[in-house]
């Protein structure tokens, strides 16, 4: 049922450790800047990398400005447009432990590509409630969208081939913080 | 671990990992149940018939809304009042329900292997309900839903089951799977409802609700089933009550004090559970019921949602 996945070399590293700090520094500050402050402000982080970008997002926040803002983690299985396309999807939950009834509700995802993961979230998170408002955080946006979804804070931009592969490495989950760009290895 | 049957028919051909992805899919399910609105659109555009021959409350109601909340039209289709015999009927309505092309049938029936004969003869995919005294998947699910949240984990548990294993779907399916889960079972009930060879199922057996209840972390207390039992087998109802009914005393004298009560419904109160025990603290049997829904819902979403249907 699976088809085979294909293995993926390392092409070139796109930002090392310092420079994903840096950049998550910086879409902190700019998420401050734009919404006058930290109030009313709560971070959804979309399963796996997005939820641990979510809580650095929010740690950076409480260091700058004082604020202790809420994270939650959405799973976005029950909202795929190609559910039934692929195996029995593995669903590990939503986890949501506060209202998001007028709220800011800043999105965070690691790369965007298609934009139909987040299309999805925006459904999800408006059936757990209506939220003042929804912005896109974004680590790497490489392009390629099919739908018409923009995010407010980039990472970095970065125009890849659609057959290449951004890897978001992070410490909680792979023991570095780096960013690269994969290629097939047939290729 | 990845989903690949079309159907879920009986616990006894799922292995260990199949069970687990089950449960682990119905516990981050649960959550919906939590939202405002209670809806996600999953299985937008399937088709579910819920096809019951015999009657139902917890089962078919948890399926029906189960489908809903995934965004399912849910058809049910109540056979209760058929006059032509079994055999025929079923096979005629089976076909009729394939013409209308749905994607999941959920049959109960009084029937050992009447899920199987669908799965043989529709080209959607079958859930088991219940199927006479064979067995009950989703159920057996629910349970093991339970007792994880309740004790955290499988392995090593001590599940006593107590009263008609004979005429029980629940007892089969839930011996089936906690012994594949590495879970200890205990079979107890007067000699009469306790099938020979019971045994070969890998469970100990027990003649004295003393005994059974003694150490173990779950008591799974089974309805007296009196629509499955020809006459003969207890004495009285009063005999039963007083050897095989669990009481306050009996599980105070007896039994652990962390020790979880189940019941797969309907009670019969002052049979094999006293009321006091049914709405006591050790009692479940609530718990249960809000879990079939998720787990439900799980199994609708592994069947359903993996087919490569047209987006």
């Amino acid at each position: 049922m699976a088809t085979p996945v294909p293995r993926f070399r390392e092409k070139a590293q796109v930002l090392d450790e310092a420079a994903l700090d840096r950049a998550l520094t910086r879409i902190a500050h700019e998420i401050l800047e734009k919404n006058g402050g930290a109030s009313d402000l709560a971070f959804v982080g979309l399963r796996t990398r997005g939820v641990t970008l979510a809580h650095r997002l929010a740690a950076r926040i409480a260091q700058i400005d004082g604020a202790t803002l809420p994270v939650g983690t959405l799973d976005i299985t029950l909202y795929r447009d190609d559910l039934g396309l692929r195996g029995a999807p593995v669903i590990r939950g939503t986890d949501i432990p506060f209202s998001i009834k007028n709220k800011t509700v800043i999105l965070v995802d690691d790369v965007l590509f298609t934009g139909r993961t987040i299309r999805a979230a925006l459904d999800a998170i408006i059936d757990l409630g209506r939220p003042k408002a929804i912005q896109l955080a974004i680590l790497i946006d490489r392009g390629h969208r099919e739908v018409p979804i923009r995010p407010d804070y980039v990472g970095k931009n970065l125009p890849t081939s659609r057959r290449e592969s951004v890897a978001v490495r992070l410490r909680e989950h792979d023991g570095e913080d780096r960013v690269v760009i994969e290629e097939p290895e047939e290729a | 671990m990845v989903w690949t049957r079309k159907h879920l028919l009986t616990m006894r051909e799922l292995d260990a990992s199949e069970i687990v992805l089950l449960v682990d899919t119905a516990a981050s399910l649960q959550e919906i149940a939590t939202r405002e609105i209670k809806k996600v659109p999953a299985l937008r555009g399937k088709t579910i018939v819920n096809l019951f021959y015999e009657p139902s409350t917890r089962t078919r109601t948890s399926f029906e809304i189960a489908g809903k909340w995934l965004s399912a039209d849910v058809v049910n289709f109540s056979a209760g009042g058929s006059s032509t015999t079994k055999g025929e009927s079923f096979i005629d309505t089976a076909k009729n329900i394939a013409a209308m092309s749905p994607d999941v049938v959920v049959v109960r029936h009084s029937s050992a292997g009447a899920a199987e004969l669908l799965a043989r003869t529709l080209p959607c995919s079958i859930v088991n309900a219940g199927d006479g005294a064979h067995e009950h998947p989703t159920q057996a699910l629910l349970d093991l839903l339970t007792i994880r949240e309740k004790k955290a984990h499988f392995d090593g548990l001590h599940v006593a089951i107590v009263g008609d294993i004979t005429h029980s779907r629940v007892a089969r399916s839930d011996i089936h799977a906690m012994r594949k889960l590495g879970m200890t079972v205990t079979v107890a009930g007067p000699p009469t409802l306790i099938p020979p060879f019971v045994q070969e199922l890998g469970v100990k057996v027990s003649y004295r609700l003393e005994d059974a209840i003694r150490d173990v972390d779950v008591i799974m207390m089974l309805r007296l089933q009196h629509e499955r039992m020809t006459n003969g087998l207890i004495p009285s109802l009063r005999e039963y009550s007083r050897y095989w009914g669990l009481t306050l005393d009996k599980l105070a004298k007896h039994a652990r004090p962390d020790v979880l009560i189940m019941h797969p419904g309907p009670v019969n109160r002052g049979i094999e559970l006293s009321p006091e025990v049914a709405d006591g603290p050790y009692s479940v049997i609530l718990d249960q019921v809000a879990k079939g829904v998720a787990v439900r819902m799980g199994v609708l979403l592994l069947l359903a949602g993996s087919k490569g249907g047209a987006p």
